[in-house]
């Protein structure tokens, strides 16, 4: 497959202060390949540099150090820098920072608008992108009137109308309820699934990261993990260290496993679970 | 003696108008002194609605709220007194930050509660030291410091005023787990010292399992139940319809018992599903 997203040696620091002093580096050497349709997941706590790299796929940060190239195109060349952020969309935490407009549909067409695209094309585009948010019947609604999960996925309609072949979320359902939450997760594994836009989700939920195809694991600006969920998340150890949780099954996995049991330690998902535990009273 | 309590509490909000909706719907219960209790319910459900009731923020359209047996409606110039006496924190609290140091944000409520010198410090420096605030950073400006910080700063500002009763309204919310878990143990800390009553509300089952004596459950303006933890647990699948997340472990046991293996116990902690089940394979081999 081919790749979308490919980080080199990639650093990042913030400016130096008045002093002249630089601050330590936040990114310490990224590599990281993502390929067209992935569903990556990155993982860390606060602070681990898990936002920073995700503002650098659309260039709102340059790297200090190395390089970022999104689909074939350098986040460094200016020249290219809305042709960028038309294939990298990015969706924020706060949804009520995201909203422009006062009507929904509006809102979707914002981008499209600033893109020049012509109105049949918009209108359909923008139609298409709330339908597949599951969101067309409030298009005509005000955004203040929206729970923050309605808001959201108004936010990724709006970044879909774009035909991004890449998004990138940055802990989308943080301020959202379990229903807000399932919404926008189910919003987002269609679009990957029915339209093969890569996902890029920043979050630091595990039971969203053991729904992805990948999991990337940061910790002080390095990637610690890089692999399918199951093998991520059977490092309950390593996980723990740098203050992450594993979803609640592995980790009972992993406490029968002390015990002396032998159970596979790459299971994440309540029905295999049950399986194993069936098992081992069979 | 409950510290708390409603009697068919009824809020309708603009009522009389087209967008009449009744929020909080005859609700009775009564919480008990020194209970951690954990609030849930999803978006809409009334929970807001009836905390807002608990310090007097609300007024019932219909129905009482009663602080130490006292309906706190009863003379509504004491409803200042009410708000000392129950301290709610809000969700984001550190967006109410504004003083210059966080001595001086933790000591506002306490100061205007018209408190001495000697008695605001006793209980600046104690609350701060429960949430895990050290006393180096009592004259930084708030704004210096990391999110996680500014939010217990935030926090121990309503602690300090030592409320009989404390409601937190989703304290955990955007913080990442060891922040959430460090959080949750401050205020068991706040809870061990005081031994006041504390109420909690969150989306997280898996949280509430970790501190709660008792969980209060709202659906649709409605009292769905308020009941020991392990009681509610019990009730996992109808907590599952009304669109609330029970913890994973629990759905595995729920899983288990389906297919015919009962361990004849409510199981919502990863430490106990462990015991639970090293104890049961053990007589097994025993056998």
């Amino acid at each position: 497959m081919e790749k979308i997203i490919e980080t080199d040696d990639l650093h990042f620091h913030y400016e130096p202060d008045e002093d002249g002093n630089t601050p330590e580096d936040v990114l310490k050497g990224i590599d990281l390949s993502i390929k067209q349709g992935e569903f990556v997941a990155v993982l860390g706590h606060n602070g681990c540099g898990k936002s920073t790299l995700a503002k650098h796929i659309n260039a709102i940060l340059l790297p200090t150090g190395g390089s970022v190239i999104v689909d074939g195109i350098d986040t460094k060349d200016e020249d290219k820098l809305f042709e960028l952020r038309q294939r990298a969309g990015m969706v924020f935490q706060n949804p009520d920072n995201q909203i422009v407009s006062s009507i929904v549909e509006e809102d979707v067409a914002f981008a499209l608008e600033n893109l020049g695209v012509p109105y049949e094309e918009m209108r359909r585009r923008v139609d298409e992108s709330l339908k597949a948010v599951n969101m067309y019947e409030y298009r005509l609604h005000s955004p203040s009137q929206l729970s923050g999960g309605q808001k959201q996925r108004v936010a990724i309609a709006g970044i879909i109308a774009m035909q991004p072949k890449c998004i990138i979320l940055d802990e989308p359902t943080a301020m959202l309820d379990p229903q807000g939450r399932k919404e926008v997760l189910a919003a987002i594994h269609k679009m990957n699934r029915e339209k093969g836009i890569t996902i890029v989700l920043i979050t630091h939920y595990m039971d969203e990261a053991a729904d992805c195809d990948r999991v990337v694991v940061m910790d002080k600006g390095e990637v610690v993990l890089d692999d399918v969920p199951s093998k991520v998340f059977s490092q309950v150890e390593k996980l723990k260290a740098i203050g992450l949780d594993v979803p609640q099954v592995t980790e009972l996995v992993w406490e029968l496993r002390k015990a002396g049991y032998d159970i596979s330690p790459e299971i994440i998902t309540e029905e295999e679970c049950a399986d194993a535990i069936e098992r081992l009273f069979a | 003696m409950a510290i708390l309590e409603t009697q068919e509490l009824t809020y309708t909000y603009s009522a009389g108008t087209p967008f009449e909706k009744t929020a909080v719907d005859h609700v009775s219960l009564k919480i008990e002194e020194g209970q951690m209790v954990g609030v849930m319910g999803h978006t809409g459900s009334g929970k807001s609605t009836l905390i807002q009731h608990f310090n007097g923020l609300l007024q019932p359209t219909s129905g009482k709220v009663l602080l130490d047996g006292k309906d706190i409606w009863a003379d509504k110039n004491k409803i200042r007194d009410v708000r000392f006496q129950v301290g709610l924190v809000f969700q984001y609290p550190e967006y109410q930050i504004f003083e210059e140091t966080v001595y001086k944000d933790i000591a506002f409520g306490p100061k205007n509660m018209g408190l001495d010198e000697a008695e605001i410090k006793r209980r600046v420096l104690e609350t701060a030291h429960d949430i895990g605030l050290p006393e180096a950073l009592m004259e930084r400006s708030p704004f210096e410091l990391s999110g996680g910080q500014k939010r217990r700063v935030a926090i121990a500002g309503v602690m300090a005023m030592e409320p009989k009763v404390l409601i937190l309204d989703e304290p955990t919310a955007g913080l990442d787990p060891a922040g959430r878990d460090k959080i949750l143990e401050h205020i068991k800390a706040y809870h061990q010292r005081t031994k006041n009553t504390i109420l909690i509300v969150s989306h997280s089952m898996e949280d509430i399992a970790t501190f709660a004596d008792k969980i209060l459950v709202m659906n649709k303006a409605k009292l769905f139940c308020y009941d020991d933890t392990v009681n509610v647990f019990a009730r996992a699948d109808e907590i599952s319809e009304i669109g609330l997340d029970v913890p994973q472990i629990t759905k595995v046991f729920g899983e288990l018992k389906r297919r015919g293996l009962d361990f004849g116990k409510e199981v919502y902690t990863v430490g106990y599903a462990r015991d639970l089940l090293l104890r049961s394979l053990k007589e097994r081999e025993v056998q």
